[in-house]
């Protein structure tokens, strides 16, 4: 299982693929971040969906990770697609005959690419949260909005309770995204699926019926990053629902996928 | 300890209603180099790929270095394999992908230049796989089979888009691998690449083996041939008819019938054509063939 997992950490850190996802990390966070405070006075909206977060909000001591919670749901959609990739393209390639040729324990293959993809999502949440802390951090005094309560211990706690609910969600995303690509054995059919599924059939499906809204898997892990219900907002997901109902869904998913993984013929 | 590499028993794999592989048993010494051949679609990769694993017979069995191939963990660990022509990731360089390989199979990645100058990647080592030529991808697949020094080599069709000099280093290296003592099991769907180097020989054909054994049997083994022919179209049926009414294995093949039999047997022959009112164009006794056997052996009857 190590085996495997050093190997893939090998192939995660092609400079192409980390980079590449590091730096559309990074700039999504500092985005995201940035708008927040940039736009504090826009009448469209200055968070995801023309939502308004006013100084009021943003002056609480969960303020300065506000931003960093709102990226968390665009670093799952990351996640899904790279481990949606790295796991399809075993197949693709035709690697995966000389993967288990070398280490015939077909869940001991699994586990160690998950664990390696789960530190290189692991590195993403890191750096995301750095960038989006820091450039709130930067950027408050220009917005006028008061930092004060976020250097506190109520700060501290925030910042580590957003960034464990964002490991959980991202991490959720990723088995989502694995689940797909060994379902479907090709990347651009388990991204396009899981992307065109979260993205818009989903929605589409909430628009249509909102009480959908409590039982779609992605509005789940969703949840689970921003923390459960926006404050002082009367509807969305409760967190625990999230957490149970998700937790269902990423269980059930990672157990098909598997239980066929296991049991199927290698014939690419 | 086992005295064969391979052995398998009533080997079957199923698709469908097709069989891909039906009840294949033969052995293969330790210590040979066997050569598995066999037409497009006879079976060979599939056959390989119930040995190692990566997909489940339908029925029988097998063992590989004496352990049952149920439990595949216990002797990949000693046997290197490249199935279906190489495979590799596209961006990684040679070398990366079998630094990759050797540390998921727990192997020592010092190993990896000498092997890719072995196969003679030596100066391409850092260049990314999909830079490299078809026969060069080869090469690698070759070097990635050889990472854990193998007791037993599988290599489906390693010579697949080599060069004739390439072809000539296949053949050198396995015939040094097998003089160091490892098992070598090689398919082709030619016999004449594999003719010259194989101690030993399993030949398929839709699924099914026609032969295993010592190459040097299957050579015994070979009838000569008589080729006959009449003046006349329509006269190959009686040709036939008089040659199976003797008890020999004939078949009509390009315009001529063929006759297992003695050169001798000639002479026989055209006494029997000439009182049946047919005079014959051509009376030829052949030699035995290796090519013209396994075309025999392996193709449409
Ligand atoms: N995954 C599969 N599903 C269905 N049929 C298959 C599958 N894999 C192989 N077959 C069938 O099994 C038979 C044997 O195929 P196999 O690939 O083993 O032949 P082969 O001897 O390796 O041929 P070649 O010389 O062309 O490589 C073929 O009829 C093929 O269509
Ligand atoms: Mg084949």
């Amino acid at each position: 299982m190590w085996n495997v997992a050093f190997s893939e950490l090998r192939k995660l850190r092609r400079p192409t693929l980390f980079f590449g996802t590091m730096g559309a990390v990074v700039f999504f966070s500092a985005l995201f971040s940035s708008l927040l405070f940039l736009l504090i006075d826009s009448p469209d909206g200055n968070s995801d969906r023309g939502r308004v977060v006013g100084r009021d909000v943003l002056g609480l001591a969960t303020g300065g990770v506000q931003g960093f919670s709102s990226v968390g749901g665009f670093l799952g959609i990351i996640a899904l697609c790279v481990f949606a990739a790295q796991t399809a393209q075993e197949y693709t390639y035709g690697t995966l005959r000389n993967i288990l040729v070398r280490q015939p324990g077909r869940m001991r293959v699994l586990a160690g690419k998950f664990i390696a993809m789960k530190l290189f999502a692991l590195v993403m949440i890191i750096l995301s949260g750095i960038i989006s802390v820091t450039a709130s951090i930067l950027l408050a005094p220009r917005a006028k909005v008061s930092t004060d309560l976020w250097f506190g211990a109520d700060g501290r706690h925030a910042l580590l309770t957003t960034f464990i609910n964002i490991i959980i969600s991202v991490i959720g995303f990723g088995t989502i995204g694995m689940v797909l690509g060994l379902l479907l054995r090709s990347p651009i059919s388990a991204i396009s699926f899981g992307v065109l599924w979260l993205l818009i059939v989903e929605n589409l499906l909430i628009a249509v019926k909102n009480s959908l809204q409590d039982w779609m898997p992605g509005a789940q892990l969703a949840a689970i990053a921003s923390g459960g219900k926006p404050r002082g907002m009367t509807t969305g997901i409760e967190y625990s629902h999230a957490l149970l109902v998700g937790g269902i869904y990423v269980a059930v998913g990672a157990v098909v996928a598997s239980f066929l993984f296991v049991r199927r013929d290698v014939s690419n | 300890m086992s005295k064969t590499a391979i052995s398998v028993s009533n080997l079957s794999k199923k698709y469908g209603e097709r069989m891909a592989v039906s009840h294949a048993t033969f052995e293969v010494p330790l210590g040979t180099i066997c050569g598995f051949v066999g037409p497009n679609g006879s079976g060979k990769t599939t056959t390989m790929r119930m040995l190692l694993g990566l997909i489940t017979p339908t029925g029988g069995s097998g063992e590989i270095l004496g352990e049952s191939i149920k439990h595949p963990e216990k002797y990949l660990p000693r046997v290197g394999a490249m199935i279906e022509g190489p495979a590799f990731y596209p961006a990684l360089s040679g070398k990366e992908n079998l630094n990759y390989l050797a540390i998921l199979g727990g192997f020592s990645t010092n190993r990896v230049q000498g092997l890719l100058e072995q196969v003679g990647l030596g100066d391409r080592a850092k260049s990314k796989y999909k830079t490299y030529s078809f026969g060069m991808k080869q090469r690698l697949g070759i070097a990635a089979a050889l990472l854990p020094d193998p007791k037993l080599l599988m290599l489906d069709e390693p010579t697949n888009g080599l060069d004739p000099e390439g072809i000539q280093e296949v053949r050198t290296l396995l015939r040094a691998l097998a003089n160091e003592g490892t098992s070598v099991f090689v398919s082709s769907h030619l016999l004449s690449e594999l003719e010259l180097i194989s101690d030993y020989l399993v030949m398929l054909r839709k699924g099914e083996v026609v032969f295993t054994g010592k190459m040097s049997d299957l050579m015994l083994d070979q009838q000569p041939v008589i080729i006959a022919k009449g003046a006349h179209d329509g006269e190959l049926e009686t040709l036939l008819a008089i040659a199976q009414a003797a008890g020999h294995r004939a078949m009509i093949r390009g315009g001529a019938v063929h006759v297992e039999g003695p050169a001798r047997w000639a002479l026989d022959l055209n006494r029997a054509a000439f009182e049946a009112g047919i005079t014959l164009s051509q009376l030829t006794p052949q030699l035995p063939n290796l090519e013209e056997t396994f075309f025999e052996m392996t193709g449409e009857k």
